[in-house]
């Protein structure tokens, strides 16, 4: 089989935008961003907490990688929505029907796309394993690049590079609606018996899932678009839901040091969870507090914090 | 061995850096740079994508397979508005240069390209939109069930933003005046009460997670632990 | 579950009902939302807080004062965005505020152009282009225009959308960055809109400017946790338009009041489809419980 190094060299560039892009602008934003900004030092001040917030969560992760790798027990909870990708396929396979696999609709700049492919790769494997027939339409022509690399190496690593076929990984177009009309129409005609949507979704979430339904296809969602949620979690057999969609790469790799950045992950929520603690009690205190001291140390300690 | 070596090596290198950049106050341009270095990228891949479309359109159309008329018609408008958008047929003269036919307006419904916008893009997409409505009656009536206590608690739920949502709301506990003791019964305060406490605290949750999620990915990715999205061979 | 084929009288009828060909139910959403409009129906409306609140944000803001729209939605989402943008664009207009119009979607361009045609130059036809009001239009870039126009706002637009340099057009000659607004207003469908503008543009200058919002219905949940610290107001989906078009309305009669109207007329048809899911959501439970065997295990 032939590689394409064009394909080759833009997913490496595409890995490098995703990760340069993805941890300065998604997730610091997400983790309390908002907050002032108008000293102009060399440093920026104003971000200092968000400083310190990284670096704990940050050195609890390489410390929780490293724990993994030098052989302590890493007990992750069960994944039912991944546990299902085996049988989803399976059947798929047994029907005679294609897989399809849907990444979103957003470029690999965001984060949620990459962990899309990186689930890609081993529904791919499987498929190759089954010898099913894998569908792929993408909205950006990236992305179709990136997953016709990864599933190209599926097949390599499932010992089936015959079986590749990079004319079932297409791009569509940009537009959102006009590739949610082309999806959902390959759907009703070929009538696919397993369904995955992976990625950035917005309000064509509903659109893809209820189509899925009424053809009666085994559907497993995962996105870390909040708003989404609610719309897999209705018409979807299995959904990750955010964080767990993030996890699903290290989880499916079944590698230690992976799963080990998963429990890293936990400590940083636990501080999470121990800040909301403190800021609940001293706000409560604050508020039944007549001298108004503790009120004014809540202020400070919300200011410190962001915002 | 390279083919995946340098690529990560870059990744992890540039990702530190742009992690560093976001606290360093003369760095802050650094992630728009890198940001329009991504738009060339995506722009020059386009072509790539463009490629594949057409390719894929005229196999589906010389195979006949089920389908194959609506790839002809996907051809015909692709073609259509790339030869009327690049290069301005029935373009709007510009004011100041009224002799030179590249200078003009093509985004007006005056011109054939604005015209195909106002006109049949708005109101495809505007339709595919309003699907929305019919499939979320359908999934309502499919997966709302009082299978237990939480789905009965979902269901309430439900019913009370739905009426608050619109005038049934205030037609129905609007009477209650808004300082009485019983204010608290009315169907919008109610829904505002779920809204800003429940839903947001259900929301905040779920986006700290998923924001620690996207921090351990990056730092997957950034030290090279994570290398599934580059092929194996 | 017993086959509802084999459950006979009004309990089988209603057991059968759960496996409705799910056409019947798209045929009653077409006429609960057709029927209304072709009747015209409209229902009271009572301004909410949040809508009070986006109303205040901008009667506050001195006359004179320049504000920054951005349009961040595409057609799709128009028929429930439009209504607001429309308000919001004939209350500042009625307010004497200059008016930037912006794009941060690929068409949200094409639906402030829109807005001018329909609101802007009818209603208000002593608005001048480029003193008045100035359409910068759109740029590519996502959030990253936003962080550029915080810090440098001709490095981002050095044109606006009809190609005359910035330096030419009296508005906008002397801006230098987001410092120069009273307030933005984001009217926006999803990513990037809103929670990018509280983000990254109030982010970086927190005290130049107020962000009010409008949103549609299903990416409001993650709008709220911002308002009303970082979002001084939030108009939420067609109901939060037809609050502030009352609000607007009451003290800026519009010329013609079904322009300024769309969201209070668009409550019609959204009642009836309201309570249209509410009977279907009734109705799959009694098939449900209609389908459960009688004394047997559930």
């Amino acid at each position: 089989m032939q590689r394409t190094t064009s394909a080759r060299g833009i997913t490496a560039l595409v890995a490098i935008s995703a990760a340069l892009l993805a941890p300065c602008t998604v997730a610091m934003a997400q983790a309390g961003d908002a907050v002032a900004a108008s000293e102009r030092g060399w440093f920026r001040g104003d971000r200092t907490a968000l400083l310190v917030a990284l670096g704990v969560v940050g050195i609890a992760i390489v410390i929780a990688i490293m724990r993994a790798r030098a052989g302590h027990p890493v007990k992750i909870r069960r994944m039912p929505a991944l546990e299902a990708v085996d049988e989803a396929i399976g059947r798929a396979t047994e029907m005679g029907r294609p897989v399809f696999f849907i990444p979103g609709i957003q470029d690999m700049t965001d984060i949620q796309t990459v962990a899309g492919v990186t689930i890609l790769g081993r529904v791919a494997r499987t498929a190759a394993e089954y010898d099913a027939k894998l569908e792929v339409p993408t909205s950006r022509s990236i992305v179709m690049s990136a997953a016709r690399d990864i599933v190209q190496a599926a097949h390599f690593e499932a010992g089936r590079p015959d079986t590749f076929d990079a004319g079932r990984i297409n791009y569509i177009t940009d537009e959102q609606f006009g590739y949610v009309a082309a999806v959902t129409g390959s759907m009703m005609r070929e009538k696919p018996a397993a369904c995955f949507y992976m990625g950035a979704f917005y309000a064509e979430s509903l659109l893809f899932a209820e189509n899925g339904n009424s053809i009666g296809a085994i559907q497993i969602a995962g996105t870390a678009e909040p708003s989404q949620l609610p719309f897999f979690v209705a018409a979807c057999d299995y959904t990750l839901i955010g964080e767990e969609f993030f996890a699903a790469s290290a989880y499916l790799s079944g590698e230690r040091v992976q799963l080990g950045s998963i429990q890293g992950q936990d400590i940083g929520k636990m501080l999470a969870v121990g800040l909301i603690a403190v800021g609940v009690v001293v706000g409560t205190i604050g508020a039944v507090d007549p001298s108004g001291k503790v009120s004014a140390a809540f202020e400070n300690l919300k200011s410190l914090i962001g915002g | 061995m390279l083919q995946r070596t340098i690529p990560i090596a870059i990744l992890c290198l540039s990702g530190a850096i742009m992690v560093g950049a976001y606290f360093i106050s003369s760095a802050q341009s650094w992630g728009e740079t890198v940001t329009t270095w991504f738009n060339i990228l995506a722009a020059v891949a386009f072509v790539l994508g463009a490629g594949n479309l057409i390719a894929m359109n005229l196999e589906k159309i010389s195979s006949q397979r089920p389908g194959w008329g609506y790839a002809a018609i996907t051809l015909v408008s692709f073609a259509f508005m790339l030869v009327v958008g690049l290069l301005k047929l029935g373009a709007v003269p510009n004011d100041k240069h009224p002799d030179i036919h590249l200078a003009g307006s093509y985004d007006t419904p005056a011109s054939p390209f604005g015209w195909m916008y106002e006109y049949v893009m708005s109101p495809l997409t505007a339709t595919m939109f309003a699907l929305l409505a019919f499939y979320v009656a359908s999934a309502a009536f499919r997966a709302f069930r009082a299978k237990n206590t939480e789905s009965i608690l979902l269901l309430g739920t439900a019913f009370i933003v739905l009426l608050a949502q619109t005038a049934a709301g205030m037609f129905l506990t609007g009477w209650i005046p808004e300082d009485s003791a019983f204010a608290f019964l009315r169907l919008d305060k109610i829904k505002a009460g779920i809204i800003e406490h429940v839903q947001t605290a259900g929301m905040r949750a779920i986006m700290i997670g998923i924001a620690l999620g996207i921090a351990a990915m990056s730092l997957r990715l950034i030290l090279g632990i994570d290398r599934s999205y580059l092929s194996k061979n | 579950m017993t086959n509802p084929q084999h459950i006979g009288g009004i309990r089988g009828f209603f057991a059968r009902l759960g496996g409705i060909d799910r056409r019947w139910i798209f045929l009653a959403m077409g006429l609960s939302i057709a029927i209304p409009i072709l009747l015209k129906l409209r229902f009271p409306e009572y301004p909410g807080p949040m809508a009070k609140a986006t109303f205040d944000a901008v009667e506050k803001v001195p006359e004179g004062s320049t504000v920054l729209l951005s349009f961040d939605y595409d057609p799709a989402s128009a028929a429930e965005l439009q209504p607001m943008a429309s308000a919001l664009v004939h209350h500042c207009a009625s307010r004497k505020l200059k008016i930037v119009f912006m794009a941060l979607w690929p068409l949200g361009k094409q639906q402030a152009d829109r807005t001018i045609d329909t609101v802007l130059k009818p209603f208000h036809p002593e608005y001048r282009e480029g003193i008045d009001y100035a359409q910068l239009g759109f740029q590519a870039g996502n959030e990253g225009v936003i962080k550029v126009m915080a810090t440098n706002l001709p490095k981002q637009y050095p044109n606006d959308a009809d190609g005359k340099a910035i330096g030419d057009i009296p508005l906008l000659k002397d801006t230098k960055d987001l410092g120069a607004f009273k307030l933005v207003a984001s009217i926006s469908a999803g990513y990037p809109g809103a929670k990018e503008w509280v983000q990254y543009g109030n982010g970086a200058m927190p005290d130049a400017f107020e962000v009010v919002s409008g949103s549609t219905g299903v990416q409001v949940g993650q709008l709220l946790p911002y308002y009303p610290k970082q979002m001084e107001g939030l108009l939420v989906a067609v109901k939060g338009a037809a609050e502030y078009e009352m609000l607007v309305e009451a003290k800026y009669p519009a010329a013609d009041p079904e322009v300024i109207g769309q969201g209070r007329v668009r409550m019609g048809p959204q009642l009836v489809a309201h309570l249209l899911m509410i009977a279907l959501i009734v109705l799959g439970n009694i098939a449900m419980i209609a389908g459960r065997p009688r004394g047997g295990a559930r």
